[in-house]
């Protein structure tokens, strides 16, 4: 009612959006430490989630709530679910070319079930050829046999 | 309570920093990535960084304009890192 | 198609109507959230702009989709939320930990077979997948019903099992929450 509690709550709303925007802000962080630290491109792109869905929906609450007139508030939400549509488009066609051509070190696959599975249509390229040795690591089980029936 | 909105602008200017930071440490994977795709990806992150930094601006200052800015940037970037995939592909292919 | 009309189990016309109204209707909003502010002038512009855009590019028929069921819905809405949390710290964690010198993170790439037929199941399952850190789909094949995915940090058979596990819990989140394909799209459903 009172011009006071108005404020108080306007004083509210801030501090929530800021402690948001903190949170997306030190996630973000790590996973620029992750991006630097992750050996290969793959695991790298988990880091790379991160800032680009969590951090910056974190980010986007705490703008909203800081920015609080309808237009903003809208246009955010639109920045959100594009966002959330997009990313995994992009993860998706990054990951498949990592994971085709040298990015990833397949030393550090604990297994790999997508290895000589491939159809007929595109038979080369993306297997690790004789340069790379068949025995890749001492734990692995099943070498390359594809994936197995269980489900 | 006077003091809890300098307060809050106080800890929004530090996130910027924090910010600025993260962006650096991207910029050594973008300069340093042995690859294309892990140019890429970095590149990506530094998008999202930039995008979080408009919005933090933005609820720093009260200032609304930079709102369609985010829009546009989320969407444009989107187009990139997409076209790029297309051309890194055959620079990588063996 | 014209054998008895009106006596089917679900009447075509008006939810083939409907399924092509549902695409209109999300492109007039997304106009008018663009532009910010409601008014006749901008859902006008939208629904011409949506027409157009409809007409040049059409969208393929998404076999067999009912509608979305709202309990289940937003159980899994929940359960996609507290996994972005769990999983973005837990790869914040591994992020630090990388930076420890020795063994890096070790990681697996899994195959998991779905049981249901439904190309929208799959996507949406594929969707949030990808979102969520620490799991990535780089490859899905609808006609296997297949799809492979890095997952980090799995460096044993139990942590493949409980990724296995959690598409599974996923998927039959998905399946309840947007009913099951008709008979018109797919060959019916195995889950019970």
């Amino acid at each position: 009612m009172s011009p006071g509690s108005r404020e108080g709550l306007a004083v509210t709303l801030d501090a929530i959006g800021t402690v948001a925007i903190v949170a997306g802000v030190l996630l973000t962080l790590v996973a620029s430490i992750g991006l630097l630290s992750l050996p290969d491109v793959l695991s790298r792109m988990h880091a790379a989630t991160k800032p680009q869905v969590v951090g910056l929906l974190l980010v986007v609450i705490g703008g909203a709530l800081h920015l609080r007139t309808s237009v903003d508030v809208w246009m955010l939400v639109l920045v959100g679910a594009f966002q959330l549509v997009t990313a995994p488009v992009t993860a998706h066609v990054v990951g498949r070319l990592a994971h085709r051509g040298d990015g990833v070190r397949r030393d550090l696959l604990y297994v790999d079930e997508l290895v000589d599975t491939r159809d007929g249509a595109d038979p080369g390229p993306d297997r690790p050829e004789p340069d790379e040795p068949d025995v890749e690591d001492p734990d692995v089980p099943a070498p390359r046999g594809g994936w197995t029936e269980g489900s | 309570m006077s003091t809890l909105p300098a307060l809050l602008d106080a800890v929004l200017v530090v996130s910027l920093v924090l910010l600025g930071i993260s962006a650096v440490l991207v910029v050594v994977r973008l300069l340093r990535g042995p690859t294309g795709l892990d140019r890429l990806v970095a590149l990506d992150v530094l998008v999202a960084e930039f995008l979080c930094g408009l919005v933090a601006y933005a609820a720093l200052t009260g200032d609304s304009a930079l709102v369609p800015v985010v829009v546009a940037i989320s969407l444009v970037g989107f187009l990139g890192s997409t076209t790029v995939a297309r051309f890194v592909r055959r620079g990588t292919d063996r | 198609m014209s054998g008895g009309r009106g006596n089917g189990p679900t009447p075509p016309d008006t939810t083939g109507l409907l399924r092509r109204a549902v695409p209109v209707v999300w492109l007039v909003l997304v106009w008018v959230l663009l532009w910010g502010t409601f008014s006749w002038a901008n859902v006008l512009g939208g629904l011409v702009v949506a027409l157009v855009v409809l007409v040049v590019f059409p969208l393929p028929p998404a076999p067999g989709r009912s509608w979305l069921r709202p309990g289940p819905a937003l159980r899994t809405l929940r359960r996609f939320v507290a996994d972005l949390v769990v999983s973005s710290l837990q790869v914040a964690w591994q992020s630090l930990e990388a930076l420890r010198p020795g063994r890096p993170i070790r990681s697996s790439v899994v195959a998991v077979r779905l049981e249901s037929s439904s190309e929208f199941v799959m996507a949406m399952a594929v969707e949030i997948l990808s979102l969520v850190p620490g799991s990535l789909v780089i490859e899905a094949r609808p006609e296997e019903r297949t799809l492979y995915a890095h997952v980090l940090g799995a460096d044993d058979a139990e942590a493949v099992a409980a990724f296995r596990a959690q598409v599974a819990r996923l998927e039959a989140d998905l399946v309840e929450a947007l009913g099951r394909p008709q008979a018109a799209g797919a060959p019916s459903e195995e889950i019970p």
